[in-house]
């Protein structure tokens, strides 16, 4: 039997809770039950990616009950080989956190607190505003009488929080709306 | 990065400038570490000792924003001591390109200054080209005006006495780091530079990195295994959001955004796609046409019509010299010029330089958005210390973001590779991912568009947008499909069958794709990006290439510019360590930089293909403030002359000119002590995500300044006395750490001190402090507008009232 660098991290794992060498023998998948024999036991593992520095180490979320109940680096990827900085460890909690927003919050000019609204009221409030400024404020020609198409009082900034896949709809988005003035992390 | 990750265990010599690695990379350092094991040489050049310097064989602090007189008496060690790898740098580098006559250089000013305007005029920096215009080559490098002889004479000034009073670095320190780095010259020999935010975030950032690009071509370092330049990039995804150029100034895969003065895709195409008359250059953006109508393809869809230019003619442009980064939206918005926004998963409020402005600023807007998983110094700059709500007329909406775990999607690691990431679980409560915000508001924006009358809607409703958000569909799109069936060198591809690799594309309209660079990635056999095959050859084993898990732009390529790692037949230049090699007619190892043969053969390509000539630009003539990287002080610096000419700091920097936005003098008395700013090990970035996490505002709970018993005798502060730091723009409190992990430097004869400060502090986590950024100033590098967060000038004095804390 083979035991690939996967699964004998995955059995070595669990010698700290008293796996004995003996069993690291045969046949893998018993090592795998027990290894799993703790609050991940019977959970589904999903692959993710720490969402702080670029080392970008990839982490095995596991899943019970459609919700994540444990968080630690994957010894898969080949650059982290299953290490986690301070960040990368706290992952589990900050999906847990109950700092998180939960629902969109409207602060009204003036106002001293937020209120919760839905999303269909935020959504048409927002496109609202963006329509009303835009075409109040898009120049079509710049001060030498070129075309230029923007407006320069709408802006974006980030993120590189956001996946490829949001990327390319942002910047497809801004640029369609005329915006000039954006820019991320890249520059800060 | 050139390289990657991994790569760097290849290294034998390993230089860690403008960097932290092992706090800030933490999992970098693994790679540090294992060349270290197999004897590399690790050296360590930042202003203070951190666990890097431990780790390294030698830390050798220097003052913050000297980093082109360290590394200039690098070269000039180099060149004088013939330390450089002659033939690399005769056939890959422009060391033998003859430059024009009209070059010349200055007392601190290149030829072509124009002062009114703060640029220079690059016409007189071009090059001698021969009947045929091909830059004029002297390989034997006789001619006085040939780049290496240039660079003689521009950094025989660099000699270690002046390196020494200007950095405040010892002589023999200098001398241990520039032996020790300029061993990697041998043919069998590499040296890796790693860096981060220390060398960019000046306003002489980019001449940093170029400097440090010239030292590699010099040694010969680039493209060979355990080589390269490496930023550490920061930010989880910001190597993929800057390939997708959610910036100003570019499009999707580095294209030039449009300007003005382009009014057709035919007057962009002419200004943007260079032309080289030299058969063995491979000249790679002279297929920028072909890039961009793919996008604008896949931008607007069946609208897209050679008539409107495929959409070119809705395109927003910019004027020349435009600048819409940061420092000046801020200032903009300081003078009400700007009226609302969008802010995702970003804190200017507390990242953006020069704070105390950037909050009042906000104050002007009408409307703000922001994406964020939590309240943020950005979300609730309404009702941070000091502010009355009521006069604050900003309607502000706050969107609740998914977390990592609760999406699916890409993101692109520093060393280009492109990884798949799934959704472990739904997103709680009401939030979702940004993209999701970024399609849901577009799609309402679009339907007002369509029900009511509106300024110039074409851009809006002609585009191709996606009812929902889906990833996977987003990530077909990048890669790029066929939008009829094409023909192309005798095969077949069908309508809707994706694009097997950017050399397929076509600006006819008969290829969509939104990143060029990405594609490749997603093929018909389907994301290449979710690989997890850990197998390699014998030979990609041997430099830990890892080609099959995940994918790397461009092509599955992952050690860039590879083809300068073969002599001109095709051999490695070190067989020990080799990337690629020409065998039994064709290439071996890693994806080469384009499949010509080699050199020798009369049919290969130079092998710096991104460059007009084919070869690495030691001489950079694009570059705003000069050919050659120069040292000028900080735009806030406690010298009051450049000991190296009369042109005290950069002459091209930007920078705001508002009442919030004052500069110490040189040499100012009142501000004599150099501030450098940085992240933690447990904090990120401005703080937002961690700070709201426990375990990590345990760990580093609160603001402080680190500083050096000698400053803090001389100033009487004890550790752990409460201070003011100040700048002439602001005054932030914070924990006084005396350390010698700080020392002082002596430049020009006397003691000028430093001190550090972490920046991922801020109000809305109570008593921890208060944004550093209030210190730092908005100037910026000229090619970038990246802001000198990095040095500035500072006092500090013992607390006397404490509010922050």
């Amino acid at each position: 039997m083979k035991i690939t660098r996967r699964g004998f991290m995955k059995a070595t794992g669990v010698g700290a809770v008293g796996l004995t060498l003996g069993q690291l023998g045969l046949d893998l998948s018993p090592v795998e039950a027990l290894a799993y024999g703790m609050k991940i036991d019977g959970a589904k593992e999903v692959i993710s990616i720490c969402p702080f520095c670029a080392c970008c180490c990839n982490v095995l979320m596991h899943v019970k009950d459609g919700k994540v109940v444990s968080v630690e680096g994957d010894p898969g990827y080949p650059v982290s080989e299953g290490a986690l900085c301070a960040k990368g460890a706290a992952l589990l909690s900050m999906h847990t956190s109950e700092h998180r927003l939960e629902k969109p919050l409207y602060r009204a000019a003036n106002s001293d607190h937020w209120v919760e609204k839905d999303w269909d009221w935020t959504l048409k409030a927002i496109a609202r505003k963006v329509k009303d400024t835009r075409d109040r404020d898009f120049k079509k020609f710049n001060d030498q009488g070129q075309l230029v198409n923007r407006v320069e009082s709408i802006f974006q900034l980030g993120t590189s929080q956001m996946d490829n896949e949001e990327c390319t709809l942002s910047h497809q988005g801004l640029r369609g709306l005329g915006v000039v003035h954006m820019d991320h992390q890249a520059r800060i | 990065m050139s390289n990657h990750w991994t790569d760097i265990a290849n290294a034998d010599a390993i230089l860690i400038m403008g960097s932290n690695a092992a706090e800030h990379h933490p999992i970098s350092f693994k790679w540090v570490l294992k060349a270290k094991d197999k004897g590399a040489k690790v050296m360590h050049v930042d202003p203070k000792f951190s666990r890097t310097s431990a780790r390294s064989d030698f830390h050798v602090p220097l003052r913050s924003g000297t980093d082109i007189a360290f590394l200039g008496g690098m070269v000039k060690y180099i060149l004088d001591n013939d330390k450089f790898f002659h033939e690399y740098v005769a056939e890959y580098t422009n060391a033998a390109f003859i430059v024009g006559k009209d070059f010349s250089f200055s007392n601190g000013l290149f030829a072509g200054f124009d002062k009114a305007n703060k640029s220079y005029n690059k016409k007189k920096w071009a090059f001698e080209m021969d009947k045929d215009g091909v830059p004029k080559r002297d390989k034997s490098f006789k001619h006085g005006r040939c780049v290496l002889n240039l660079m003689r004479k521009h950094y025989s000034r660099y000699n270690l006495d002046k390196v020494s009073s200007t950095t405040g670095v010892p002589k023999k320190d200098l001398m241990n780091v520039y032996e020790t780095y300029a061993a990697t010259g041998k043919r069998d020999k590499a040296g890796t530079i790693m860096y981060a935010l220390g060398w960019t975030q000046h306003t002489v950032g980019v001449q940093n990195i170029r400097l440090s690009a010239i030292v590699q071509l010099l040694l010969g370092n680039i493209g060979v295994a355990g080589g390269g330049i490496n930023a550490l990039r920061g930010e989880p995804n910001v190597q993929g959001s800057t390939d997708h150029c959610i910036l100003y100034h570019i499009l999707p895969g580095y294209l030039a955004v449009p300007r003005a003065k382009w009014n057709s895709l035919e007057d962009y195409n002419k200004a943007n796609t260079p032309v080289s008359n030299d058969p063995q250059s491979a000249n790679w953006w002279q297929h920028k046409p072909k890039y961009l109508v793919s996008l604008l393809k896949g931008w607007f869809g069946d609208n897209a019509l050679p008539e409107n230019g495929f959409g070119y003619d809705w395109l927003p442009r910019c004027d020349d010299n435009g600048d819409y980064s940061y420092i000046f939206l801020f200032d903009r918005m300081y003078k009400g010029e700007v009226k609302g926004g969008f802010v995702y998963g970003t804190n200017p409020a507390q990242s953006a330089p020069n704070t105390n402005k950037v909050r009042r600023a906000m104050e002007n807007l009408d409307w703000l958005v922001v994406g964020e998983l939590h309240h943020t110094e950005t979300s609730d700059f309404w009702r941070r210390p000091g502010a009355d709500p009521e006069k604050i007329g900003t309607e502000v909406f706050l969107l609740p973001s998914a977390q990592r775990g609760e999406k699916e999607g890409s993101i692109t690691n520093s060393g280009r590779w492109l990884m798949w990431h799934y959704m472990a679980q739904q997103p709680i409560a009401d939030s979702k991912p940004m993209g999701a915000m970024v399609v849901d508001i577009m799609n309402a924006v679009r339907r007002l568009y369509r029900e009511e009358d509106g300024v110039f809607p074409e851009p809006i409703l002609n585009m191709d947008w996606p009812t929902d958000y889906n990833p996977d569909q987003m990530s077909k799109r990048n890669n790029g499909w066929f939008t009829r069936d094409v023909e192309i060198g005798g095969t077949l591809y069908k309508k809707g069958q994706q694009v097997p690799n950017f050399t397929k594309l076509m600006d006819d309209g008969s290829t969509v794709s939104t990143n060029w660079l990405q594609c490749g990635s997603y093929p018909d056999s389907g994301n290449l990006a979710k690989r997890r095959d850990l197998d390699q050859t014998p030979m990609q084993k041997n430099i830990g290439l890892f080609p099959n898990f995940a994918w790397a732009w461009p092509v599955n390529r992952r050690v860039l510019y590879n083809r300068a790692s073969v002599d001109l037949s095709g051999k490695p230049w070190n067989p020990a360590k080799a990337v690629i090699e020409w065998k039994d007619g064709k290439w071996v190892g890693d994806v080469p930089d384009g499949g010509w043969p080699p050199l020798d053969t009369g049919k290969g390509r130079y092998p710096f293909i991104m460059h007009k000539e084919g070869h690495a630009q030691l001489f950079g003539p694009g570059r705003m403030e000069g050919p050659l990287p120069e040292h000028y002080e900080p735009m806030e610096t406690p010298l009051t002359t450049n000991p190296f000419s009369g042109q005290l700091s950069n002459p091209c920097a930007k920078q705001a000119f508002s009442d919030a936005d004052a500069l110490a003098k040189p040499g100012d008395k009142r501000y004599p002590i150099v501030l450098t700013t940085y992240c933690l090990t447990e904090h990120w970035c401005g703080g937002g995500e961690t700070r709201n996490t426990p375990v990590l505002l345990e760990a580093e709970p609160q603001q402080y300044v680190e500083m050096s018993p000698q400053l803090a005798r001389e100033k009487g502060i004890e550790n752990g006395d409460v201070v003011i730091v100040e700048s002439i723009r602001g005054r932030v409190e914070a924990v006084a750490m005396v350390t010698i992990r700080m020392r002082p430097f002596k430049v020009e004869g006397r003691i000028i001190h430093e001190v550090g400060m972490p920046f991922c502090f801020g109000w809305t986590t109570p008593k921890c402090g208060d944004a550093v950024n209030r210190l730092t100033p908005s100037v910026g590098d000229p090619n970038t507008t990246i802001p000198e967060y990095k040095a500035s000038l500072v006092n500090i004095r013992k607390a006397d009232k404490v509010t922050e804390l």
